[in-house]
C-alpha cells in the first residue's frame, strides 16, 4: 500500500508503529488520571463555594473542561519528559516511556486538548476562567516541565503554582472574577506543594538522582530538605488557618485547619529531627507517612470548605463568625 | 501480535472513541440548552445592528 502523502510503498514495519498497538486506556493514562482527580476535586470546590451559584449543567461542563486542561498539560509533560521518565522507576510504566504511545502522539493529544479545553471553557463559563486555564497549562508544560524541572532545585516551589490554579479557575468560572478567597485557595495549595513533594523526594531520591533531576534532595542533600520541609510547613500554617476568616470559611473549617496544621507540623518536625540512618533503617516509614498525610490534609481542608458552603446554602452558618479578609 | 488481534484492538479503540465523540455532542447540546434557558442571546451578530442585540 502506498503512503497517501509521500507516495512511497509502506511496509509492515512502517504501518506497525507504536500507536498501532495503543489501547484507548493508554491515552487515558497519558492524561494522568490521578492528578486529574485532585484537579477535579479542588476546581469543583472552588466553583461550588463561590457566591452566586451556577447552572448545574454549565458547572459540570466547566469542571470537565478544567479536568481536560489538566489532562492536556499532563500529556505535554509526558511528551517532554519521556527521556527522564524512562530512567525513573516510578515513571517507567507511563505510556510514552513504555512505548505504548509515541511521543509525537502525546504532544498532539496535549496540544489539541489544550485548545479544546480552553475554547470550550470560554464558551461554557467565561473567558477569564479560560485565560487562567490556558495560563495554567502553559505554566505546567513550559515553565515547569521544560524550564524549571531540570534547571533548579526550586522547581517544585515555583512549579507548584500550576497545581494551585484549579480552584481559582473554578471560582472564576462561577463568578467571572478573582477575589481574596480564590487567592487564598491558590496560596493554600501553592504553599502545601513543597513539603508534599519534598517528603516524596526523601524516599524517591535515587530515582531523581539517576535521572539528573535537580530536586533539593539531590542538589543540597536530605538534611537541607528536612529543614526546608519544616520551614515551608510553618509558612503554610497561616495561609491554611487564615482561609477560615474569609467569606468561604467558618468554625468547621477553622477547627479542621487548626487540627490538621498541628498534625502536619508535628510530622514535619519529626522529619526535621530524624537522622538519615534511622530513616534508612525503617525504609523511610515516617517520610512515607508524612507524604500520605499531606494528601489527606489537602483533601480534608477542601472538604471542610464544601461543608461550610453547604451550611451557608441551608442558612445554618454562624452569623457572628469574624470575616477578617 | 496477529492481524486479527490488531483489528480487534482497533475496533475496540474505535468504539470507545465513537462513544467519547457522542458524549461530546450530547455535552455541547446540553450546554447550548442550558445557556438558552439562562437567557443567553439566541441571535448572533450579522453585521446589522438590531435592537434585540443591545444589552439592557
Amino acid at each position: 500500500m502506498a503512503h497517501p502523502l509521500f507516495g512511497v510503498e509502506m511496509t509492515d514495519a512502517t504501518m506497525n508503529t507504536t500507536s498501532a498497538h495503543s489501547d484507548f486506556g493508554d491515552y487515558v493514562a497519558l492524561l494522568k488520571p490521578r492528578v486529574m482527580s485532585l484537579v477535579v476535586f479542588t476546581a469543583a470546590v472552588g466553583l461550588i463555594v463561590a457566591p452566586g451559584g451556577m447552572n448545574p449543567v454549565l458547572a459540570f461542563a466547566s469542571i470537565l473542561f478544567i479536568a481536560l486542561g489538566a489532562g492536556a498539560s499532563g500529556s505535554l509533560n509526558m511528551w517532554w519528559d519521556a527521556d527522564i521518565d524512562r530512567i525513573m522507576k516510578r515513571t517507567q510504566g507511563r505510556p510514552v516511556p513504555s512505548g505504548k504511545v509515541s511521543a509525537n502522539n502525546a504532544m498532539l493529544v496535549g496540544l489539541w486538548m489544550s485548545v479544546l479545553s480552553v475554547g470550550m471553557l470560554g464558551l461554557t463559563a467565561n473567558w477569564l476562567a479560560a485565560g487562567l486555564l490556558a495560563f495554567t497549562i502553559f505554566f505546567y508544560a513550559v515553565v515547569y516541565s521544560m524550564w524549571l524541572k531540570r534547571s533548579t532545585p526550586q522547581n517544585i516551589v515555583i512549579g507548584g503554582a500550576a497545581g494551585a490554579f484549579p480552584p481559582m479557575v473554578g471560582w472564576a468560572a462561577a463568578t467571572g472574577s478573582v477575589s481574596i478567597e480564590a487567592v487564598g485557595m491558590f496560596m493554600l495549595i501553592f504553599m502545601w506543594t513543597p513539603p508534599h513533594f519534598w517528603a516524596l523526594a526523601l524516599f524517591m531520591n535515587e530515582d531523581y538522582s539517576k535521572a539528573g533531576v535537580p530536586m533539593l534532595t539531590v542538589t543540597h542533600g536530605k538534611r537541607t530538605t528536612r529543614n526546608h520541609i519544616l520551614v515551608y510547613t510553618i509558612l503554610l500554617t497561616p495561609f491554611c488557618i487564615g482561609l477560615a476568616f474569609t467569606s468561604i470559611g467558618g468554625p468547621i473549617y477553622f477547627t479542621m485547619s487548626v487540627v490538621l496544621s498541628a498534625m502536619f507540623l508535628q510530622g514535619a518536625f519529626k522529619l526535621y529531627r530524624r537522622i538519615e540512618e534511622d530513616a534508612v533503617a525503617d525504609k523511610y516509614a515516617s517520610e512515607r507517612k508524612v507524604f500520605r498525610f499531606s494528601l489527606f490534609y489537602l483533601f480534608l481542608l477542601f472538604a471542610a470548605l464544601l461543608i461550610e458552603a453547604a451550611l451557608r446554602a441551608l442558612d445554618l452558618q454562624w452569623s457572628a463568625w469574624p470575616q477578617v479578609f | 501480535m496477529t492481524d486479527a488481534e490488531i483489528h480487534a484492538r482497533r475496533k475496540k479503540n474505535n468504539i470507545m472513541l465513537g462513544l467519547v465523540l457522542i458524549a461530546f455532542v450530547v455535552l455541547v447540546f446540553s450546554i447550548t440548552v442550558a445557556k438558552m434557558m439562562g437567557g443567553a442571546n439566541m441571535e448572533a451578530a450579522d453585521h446589522v445592528l438590531r435592537p434585540q442585540l443591545i444589552e439592557q
